[in-house]
């Protein structure tokens, strides 16, 4: 009887366990495939939502023209100057605050309070502040990365182990070496998570600041394809965003793969 | 938390005839709590000295302060410059492969040769380019202890470095702790709470009680002792002075308990 079921759920045919694993693409497919004959059929119209294959041909289209490449270089740029600066200042503020308690006292209160303050708020105020240049988007960004970045980094310090900072002190490590070989290392994984954070609300800020009146962007293209209803070039840069998050989720594991290699999770795989 | 980062203990350097260890007067306060009051302690060089103690009796107290862990200001505290401390968890940064851990704070060029002597002796040469995590606990402690003895101390200090480690485990690392120390000879403060290890390694077994040094036994017994009658009758003796009455103890009874092992358990 065990045998029967057995012999049915192995793949009699000899389909590798790639297609059975594989399974998890089915729906998504199917769900492309029903959009394209909906569109096809006319059941849902352009205006509502192009088919896909029509996004794909606006895609290849815009990417030859360079009209994709050279809007998304600016956005990446915005992205990319916020993120250094919002990643400089989390740094430099999560250290002091994190290894001296008067930088504590100074820091964190402020950090806190400002922590309330949702940071797509201060849209308005940017705009009076800087105008609608790259300025507020830029500054934007950095604004809201600063956040992930203190908040993990300053916990992670803190949470050093007090044993193994302990011991280093027993073997006569200074100050300076103590940070160095004990509580950055051990600060690490926290960091990369904040990173991992801040890249994510980086993208996410970027989306809103960009409807900004840009001149150039992919909110720029957003924008205009809204005004001609041309929902392919919208799907186009949905696409485009949403492969960006998925490009900086893979650049964070990648950077914990190598930096993290003594981690039993990392060690056993 | 971690760092509120103060600064190690001053020590200084004793005359080359003196003891290691010269401690005087000691007395140390948590808050209202006096764990260690009028202490003195002299351990001579090379002098292989166990310090017994209920949980609480300031053990670790007092090894922290020889440490250089904690201050000791406004004490005659005196220790040598080379300190090395083996602690129960072995403490190893999980980070930094085995040699790099053994290595750890040493400053001349060729670190990474006296790392490797230093694991070769402890039988770890294999796993010098390990990370912490994949060692057992046998292995930690032995590259702790390796970590130590790089440092070539004049007083190596060992805070219950074998409570974690199962029996046989244990066995093993008290023939190595006596074999390093016959080769390098430093003083060892070793504070432990079981009898039987003390008896086994020590030269002289201190116990600490209510602050202060209670009792003293010097332990003339050849190494390596094996647990026949002046075994037991060392044994009894530091057990009564502990408060456990070895002679009349039935295995089932009591809070207080002393384990065949020789062990307390309150």
């Amino acid at each position: 009887m065990s045998t029967v079921t057995l012999d049915r759920k192995s793949p009699g045919l000899g389909l590798p366990r790639l297609r059975l694993r594989g399974g998890r693409w089915v729906s998504p497919v199917l769900l492309l495939l029903l959009w394209e004959l909906g569109s096809r059929t006319g059941v849902i119209p352009d205006r509502i939502l192009a088919a896909p294959s029509a996004v794909a041909k606006t895609f290849w289209a815009m990417t030859v023209s360079g009209e994709l490449p050279a809007n998304l270089a600016v956005s990446l740029a915005r992205c990319l100057a916020g993120l250094a600066f919002g990643l400089t200042i989390g740094v430099v503020l999560a250290l002091a605050a994190g290894l001296s308690r008067a930088g504590e006292a100074a820091i964190d209160p402020l950090m806190q309070i400002k922590r309330t303050i949702p940071a797509l708020a201060l849209t308005p105020l940017f705009i009076v502040w800087f105008g609608i240049g790259e300025t507020p988007k830029v500054t934007l960004i950095a604004v809201a990365t600063v956040f992930p970045i203190y908040l993990n980094l300053f916990s992670g310090v803190r949470g050093v182990d007090a044993r193994l900072i302990e011991a280093g002190r027993s073997f006569g490590l200074s100050q300076a070496e103590l940070i160095r070989h004990v509580i950055l290392p051990g600060a690490l994984p926290s960091f990369l998570v904040g990173l991992r954070y801040a890249l994510g609300v980086s993208l996410l800020v970027l989306v809103v600041a960009e409807q900004i009146n840009a001149s150039a962007g992919l909110g720029h293209l957003i924008n205009n394809a809204r005004d001609f209803m041309r929902t392919d070039i919208i799907v186009v840069c949905l696409v485009v965003y949403a492969s960006l998050g998925l490009g900086a989720d893979l650049l964070v594991r990648t950077l914990e793969t190598r930096a993290l290699a003594w981690r039993p999770s990392f060690i056993k795989s | 938390m971690a760092p509120p980062l103060a600064r190690p203990a001053q020590s200084w350097q004793l005359s080359e005839a003196g003891p290691a260890v010269r401690v005087r007067n000691f007395t140390r306060r948590f808050g209202e709590v006096t764990v260690l009051e009028d202490l003195d302690l002299e351990v001579g060089k090379g002098e292989f000295v166990a310090l017994l103690g209920r949980s609480g009796s300031g053990k670790t107290t007092l090894l922290r302060t020889l440490a250089g862990i904690d201050a000791a200001s406004g004490h005659e505290v005196l220790t040598p410059a080379a300190r090395a401390v083996v602690f129960q968890d072995a403490r190893l940064l999980p980070w930094k492969r085995v040699w790099r851990n053994v290595a750890l704070g040493l400053k001349d060029a060729d670190i990474r040769t006296r790392a490797e002597a230093a694991l070769t002796e402890v039988g770890l040469e294999h796993r010098l380019d390990a990370w912490p995590a994949t060692l057992s606990g046998g292995e930690a402690q032995r590259v702790s202890l390796a970590r130590a003895l790089v440092r070539d101390p004049g007083l190596l200090l060992l805070d219950e470095p074998f409570a974690a480690l199962d029996a046989l485990t244990r066995l093993r690392m008290h023939d190595l702790v006596l074999s390093l120390w016959r080769r390098h000879a430093p003083a060892v403060l070793l504070v432990t709470h079981d009898v039987d290890e003390a008896v086994t390694l020590a030269d002289r077994v201190l116990v600490l009680e209510g602050g202060r040094i209670a009792a003293e036994e010097h332990i003339t017994l050849p190494r390596p002792r094996a647990n026949d009658g002046a075994f037991q009758d060392v044994r009894a003796r530091l057990l009564n002075r502990l408060g456990v009455d070895a002679g009349r103890r039935k295995p089932a009874e009591g809070a207080l308990l002393a384990f065949p092992s020789g062990e307390i358990v309150a």
